[in-house]
């Protein structure tokens, strides 16, 4: 029997049984779907992270709290990043600017989430305390206005540029240079803002800032200690020599286990093996329901045998070989799957985009496509062959009694 | 020239433990161009002796030869091929594939063949026509009459020309003036040297046929 036959015969079994057939193949379409998008979301969330930090510029050193050295592993190094219980007096930005070259330029910086008041509006947004070369440093553009200078951090004047989210919020196509904000019970005049940092979800939360002087924010908040300092290098390749002389200083007035220099790259490298785990493990558990598509496909194949045994008999008795038989129900099960993972592939190709569109990053792999499309096939497969040897082996003489 | 030939076949059964014979040392030779009647009660073992000639199941002991070939032993595969070629079956069931034409249905056995599409619409045709059905191609099972359906059944064990044609009580189902319509096609198709194997429990069926063989307690009288 010619493939070509096979192939029209199940087929046209599978469309004389519509609904049934689609119910049957709903477990693969919702496997592929769910092992294609949420691949596609950490795919997605790599690529933004990736692109935010190019975009920051490449030689830039970090000085954080807590050890979460290269050899500390992820989990230790996030733990630290995050600043619970900082070591690091606002001096040392003064210390490490002693070191001078190859490190040109240093700023201490505190990461305060607070609420934003304008009149009687309200907003959560990140207040960053940081001196003004932070402009220049993290690659920061100004929409209107002016950014803050070393003036205004010296003499703790109560100054903000805000991002183009709290613009938005607060300030609703009105001019916000001049107007007032409140922030820990105090006035901030408005001197500047700044240009949207990007699309997406995540872009919307990069905007969502307020910077103040370092100065002022030390002052306003209970803690004085810095979470992060930047440190920008005269060349890329000069990274490991200022990483040893910032070390080496800092260890002069701090423990071994109270902070971390680190470079962008490292914690690029951290983040995209964190965000890898999670790629792997979301891709994990979707194929369990793969598997659980696939394990549908066998029970209503092992119906469709029992309710076709007498069809069996028949075509057995005008010469059909049990290989034909069993080549029959398989290219059902594997026909059925397919479809399945078409479908499914299409709908995670929609997730896909609309992944993409929330990052603003491309959330496209080509991988997961595959690997979905061929792990359908395979279900298709493995969990057709159990019916389709149980209708091969069915005897002749017994399928034409059956009733 | 003999076409089918049972040499001191048995066939033995295990039912709850205990062996049943079915078929009790039957030798038996079917010519070519044979009508011949197998004739006995239910229970007599003749659906047996049925499903043995026509290969569907292999004897306990004994042989069996085709056209002068021992059978007997052949492995599944080579008694389909077989079955597809040489034998034709008609049931009292009429076991035609439901939600399928009539023309689709006489077409079966050329899938397996491997006959080309084109040449199996213009066979399956054909043979519907010397049924008289040429105008009910497209018909399903469900939309025949019981005559109908038995016509599309020797239709299909026709299609592929083989050496010999089994019935199963092919009358059995139907009323007695459909019956006499297939008995004489039968009768049409042997005067045409078609050979024909008729089992039936009814003498008066079984009178159609040149000879009659008796099959009592799986032995032949």
């Amino acid at each position: 029997m010619e493939i070509l036959e096979i192939i029209k015969l199940s087929t046209s079994a599978v469309r004389r049984n519509k609904t049934r057939s689609f119910l049957t193949i709903l477990g693969v379409i919702i496997g592929v779907f769910a092992v294609i998008s949420l691949v596609s979301l950490g795919t997605g969330l790599r690529n933004y992270i990736t692109d935010r930090f190019e975009s920051l510029g490449s030689n830039n050193l970090y000085v954080i709290p807590g050890n979460g050295d290269e050899e500390g592993g992820g989990i230790n190094r996030m733990q630290a990043m995050s600043g619970i219980g900082s070591k690091l007096k606002p001096s040392l930005v003064d210390d490490i600017k002693k070191i001078g070259m190859p490190i040109v330029e240093v700023i201490g910086e505190l990461e305060i989430p607070g609420v934003v008041k304008y009149r009687n509006k309200r907003l959560t947004a990140t207040i960053i305390g940081a001196s003004s070369e932070i402009f220049t440093l993290d690659n920061l553009e100004i929409d209107q206005g002016r950014f803050f200078n070393r003036s205004d951090v010296g003499g703790d004047r109560k100054v903000a540029v805000v991002g183009s989210e709290v613009v938005n919020k607060l300030f609703e196509g009105k001019d916000p240079i001049g107007e007032e904000l409140i922030m820990f019970d105090c006035r901030f005049k408005i001197i500047g803002t700044l240009k949207s940092r990007g699309g997406g979800a995540m872009g919307a939360m990069a905007d969502r800032v307020t910077l103040i002087p370092i100065t002022v924010a030390q002052e306003l908040s209970d803690n004085n200690n810095l979470q992060t300092i930047m440190i920008k290098i005269s060349d890329k390749n000069r990274m490991d020599e200022a990483k040893y002389k910032v070390k080496s200083q800092l260890l002069k007035t701090l423990k071994e286990e109270d902070f971390s220099v680190v470079s962008q790259e490292s914690i690029l490298s951290t983040i995209s093996s964190i965000l890898g785990v999670l790629t792997t493990a979301l891709g994990c558990i979707a194929a369990i329901s793969l598997l659980v598509g696939g394990i549908g496909i066998m029970n209503i194949m092992l119906v469709s045998v029992t309710e076709r045994t007498r069809e069996i008999g028949i075509r057995k008795a005008v010469g059909a070989t049990n290989r034909n038989i069993l080549a029959q129900f398989l290219t059902e099960a594997v026909f059925l799957s397919l479809v399945g993972g078409l479908i499914g592939v299409f709908l995670g190709y929609l997730g896909t985009l609309a992944v993409g569109r929330l990052l603003n990053a491309n959330a496209f792999s080509w991988w997961s496509i595959l690997l979905a499309l061929g792990v359908s096939l395979l279900v298709g497969v493995i969990f057709g062959v159990a019916p389709a040897a149980k209708a091969a082996k069915l005897d002749p003489v017994e399928a034409l009694r059956y009733e | 020239m003999v076409n089918l030939e049972l040499r001191n076949v048995s066939k033995f059964y295990q039912m709850d433990g205990i062996i049943v014979k079915a078929l009790d040392n039957i030798s038996l030779k079917i010519e070519n161009g044979d009508f011949v009647s197998i004739i006995g009660p239910s229970g007599s073992g003749k659906s047996t002796l049925m499903h043995i000639l026509g290969l569907l199941d292999k004897p306990s002991l004994g042989k069996v030869f085709l056209e002068g070939e021992e059978v007997s032993f052949r492995d599944d595969s080579k008694l389909a091929f077989l079955r597809n070629k040489k034998i034709g079956f008609v049931f009292q069931a009429f076991n035609l594939l439901s939600r399928t034409s009539a023309l689709e249905n006489v077409e079966l056995p050329l899938i397996y063949a491997r006959i080309s599409a084109k040449e199996r619409r213009s066979k399956a045709i054909c043979a519907l026509e010397e049924v008289g059905l040429e105008h009910r191609l497209s018909h399903f099972p469900n939309q025949l009459s019981g005559g109908e359906r038995q016509r599309v059944a020797i239709a299909r064990a026709l299609v592929n020309n083989p050496s010999i044609i089994l019935a199963d009580e092919p009358t059995g189902n139907l009323d007695s003036k459909a019956g006499a319509e297939i008995l004489r096609i039968f009768k049409e198709l042997n005067r045409k040297k078609h050979t024909i194997v008729l089992v039936t429990h009814d003498l008066e069926i079984a009178k159609a046929a040149l000879k009659i063989v008796r099959v009592k307690d799986g032995k032949l009288e």
